[in-house]
């Protein structure tokens, strides 16, 4: 920081939108990329899971480990193999959704109560016709929260992909650049966007179960 | 009218047992196991297995939608083995209603009644019309509940709603575990009512289990008692078990008031009434007073021109010369009819404190008298088998060996 110069340089800002506006971008690749693969993997790791229940234990165990991993390390260990690419980011990123989508939605499932799946049974679906039609849509409260949690998450940490460099570095490149040449225009920018996106992120999704869940917040009585 | 076309089949039960492992039944949390049952439920008959826990009752039922599998034995529906048939197939063909209900609660109250039909496949606008009549014939206005979901109804209407997508596919039997257990007394007994005016008009075969002996005897056109280790102690209809319990066991299950549970089950038209001496208001006094004398009690009953009962005139108060007049009967006795059970004509005759009540057809003309002396001959009917009472040790020791003999168990485990 200059003495003398404002700690916040708007006209910096306003001539760099298109820039600025790049990073987001990225940014949210790195976010969305990570969490749909997770959702996908999770699903099928749940489903498993409560189909074998032995299974459960040793699942935790493995996505808890996977998540013990720091992130600069595994883009240090990445980065030989697969180079400043996408894949590098993205591989850690999609691990640490694990833990928490695995968890959540082997929850959501759990919570489905017993007389429900012996009504679906007594009347005659199918065991797939059971998952799809009735455990799944009752899951999906715990499943959402699981995915709220996790996107927070995944906005945070996707900044250290910045060790990508300007291709796909997203909010975490201002930071780092911001630091590097002393600019705090630079790095703040890229917290408070981040932090924003955060924020939009949790609302969206909080909007978005409400919507496909009507049936939770229906009140007692009323019509 | 209710859409409701098939009749109910014969379901037979040939020597069936479950066997579970004995280690897992210990702890009395899982299934009970049921020991060569064989019993035939006629086509269109509520069948109730009563019994304490762990008597396997509900083991028995869930054998008839293949939720059980039997160690041995087998179940026929109408003839035909029911593990012959393709297990969803022959589910949809079953209607099943549970105590918790178990209704989606994330399905419309529309869609939870028509899920059976929506797995057969039926056309969308037959779905959403069979709901609707499904609600109607449960007593729920379809436009007021279609779109609600479960948890925005009360629990006397949840288990409407079970019994109606129970009915949605017009199954040939019903199986029904413990459907009316988790709502309290009054709503309970409106929805055993209600459920039993609808049998009259659907005559399903209907399964039914419960640990209320008294709902038993309520609800059963035939009533299976088991008890614990799965074993079948009597089957007969509601009236036979009080009348005969067949074992020590079950003498002790109906309970030692089973006399008066006799008189819930019959009718004033079950017994012979008493002519009524009437008179009517302008007849001769000294001819009235003179007939007054023929009936055992010595009462004369004034009645009107269309026969309706006007009051009592004791022998003694009638003139010797003169006419009758209205202002000499004291108010009448309590009226039943000929569909009142001897429970509540009892309980109305005590209530009015009165010897006698008066029976009156459905325009309230007199037909006769009920006198108690006919109430108690017909609960001595059952007397016959009261030595059973002798042997039975006070009633609060014994009810329910299930839990108790569970209970031990769990000390043993813990010592």
């Amino acid at each position: 920081m200059i003495p003398g110069q404002p700690i916040v340089d708007f006209s910096w800002i306003g001539s760099h939108l298109p820039s600025i506006g790049l990073r987001i971008v990225q940014h949210l690749q790195l976010t969305i990329l990570p969490l749909v693969i997770g959702i996908v993997i999770s699903l099928i790791l749940a489903v498993w899971a409560i189909r074998q229940p032995r299974a459960y234990s040793p699942m935790t165990a493995i996505t808890g480990l996977l998540y013990t991993i720091p992130s600069l390390a595994a883009f240090a260990v990445l980065r030989p193999i697969f180079g400043l690419t996408l894949l590098t980011a993205l591989i850690p990123l999609t691990t640490y959704t694990l833990l928490i989508l695995f968890r959540n939605f082997t929850a959501g499932f759990n919570a489905v109560p017993a007389e429900i799946l012996e009504a679906a049974e007594g009347m005659g679906y199918t065991r797939r016709q059971r998952l799809l039609r009735v455990e799944l849509p009752l899951a999906v409260p715990l499943m959402i929260a699981g995915v709220r949690l996790a996107s927070v998450s995944t906005i945070g940490l996707a900044t250290v992909a910045s060790v990508l460099g300007d291709q796909f570095g997203g909010l975490g490149q201002l930071i780092t650049e911001g630091i590097q040449t002393f600019f705090p225009t630079k790095y703040l920018l890229g917290a408070v966007l981040s932090v924003l996106l955060a924020i939009a992120a949790d609302l969206l999704f909080v909007r978005f179960e409400r919507f496909v869940t009507p049936w939770a917040h229906a009140r007692a009585g009323a019509v | 009218m209710t859409g409701l076309a098939t009749h109910g089949a014969i379901v037979q039960f040939d020597h069936v047992s479950k066997s579970y492992d004995p280690e897992a039944t210990k702890s009395g949390k899982g299934p009970a196991a049921v020991n060569e049952l064989s019993l035939t439920v006629p086509a269109g008959k509520i069948c109730i297995l009563v019994g304490p826990s762990g008597c396997g009752k509900t083991t028995s039922l869930k054998m008839v939608n293949r939720l059980i599998e039997p160690t041995s034995g087998r179940i026929t529906i109408d003839g035909v083995d029911v593990t012959t048939q393709e297990l969803t197939a022959l589910r949809r063909g079953i209607g099943y209603v549970i105590q918790q209900v178990g209704l989606f609660p994330h399905q419309t109250i529309g869609e939870n009644v028509a899920t059976v039909p929506r797995l057969l496949g039926w056309p969308k606008a037959r779905l959403r019309e069979r709901s609707e009549e499904l609600l109607a014939l449960v007593g729920l206005d379809p436009a007021r509940y279609r779109d609600r979901y479960p948890s925005q109804l009360s629990g006397g209407e949840r288990q409407r709603v079970g019994v109606a997508r129970a009915l949605a596919a017009d199954p040939p039997i019903m199986l029904m575990d413990e459907p009316f257990g988790a709502v309290d007394p009054i709503v309970r007994d409106r929805l055993q009512n209600e459920f039993l005016r609808l049998q009259e008009t659907i005559a399903k075969t209907i399964l039914f289990v419960t640990h209320d002996i008294d709902e038993a005897i309520k609800m059963g056109d035939l009533v299976a008692v088991f008890q614990t280790g799965g074993v079948l102690a009597q089957f007969g209809t509601p009236l036979d078990i009080l009348a005969a319990p067949a074992t020590e066991f079950v003498a002790r299950f109906v309970g030692q008031d089973r006399g008066l549970k006799r008189l819930s089950l019959l009718r004033v038209s079950d017994v012979a009434l008493q002519p009524a001496v009437t008179a009517r208001p302008g007849d001769s006094a000294g001819d009235a007073r003179r007939r007054a004398l023929d009936d055992p009690q010595r009462y004369l009953l004034m009645i009107d021109g269309s026969n309706k009962p006007l009051g009592w005139v004791a022998h003694g108060d009638i003139p010797a010369e003169g006419v009758l007049s209205e202002s000499m009967a004291n108010p009448v006795s309590p009226t039943v009819n000929k569909r009142t059970t001897l429970k509540d004509a009892l309980s109305m005759m005590l209530d009015a404190d009165v010897q006698t009540g008066i029976v009156v057809d459905r325009n309230g003309a007199v037909q006769g008298l009920l006198t108690m002396d006919a109430i108690a001959g017909k609960m001595r009917e059952g007397e016959h088998v009261a030595a059973f009472d002798h042997a039975l040790e006070p009633a609060d020791e014994i009810v329910e060996p299930g839990p108790i003999a569970a209970e031990h168990a769990e000390e043993e485990v813990r010592a």
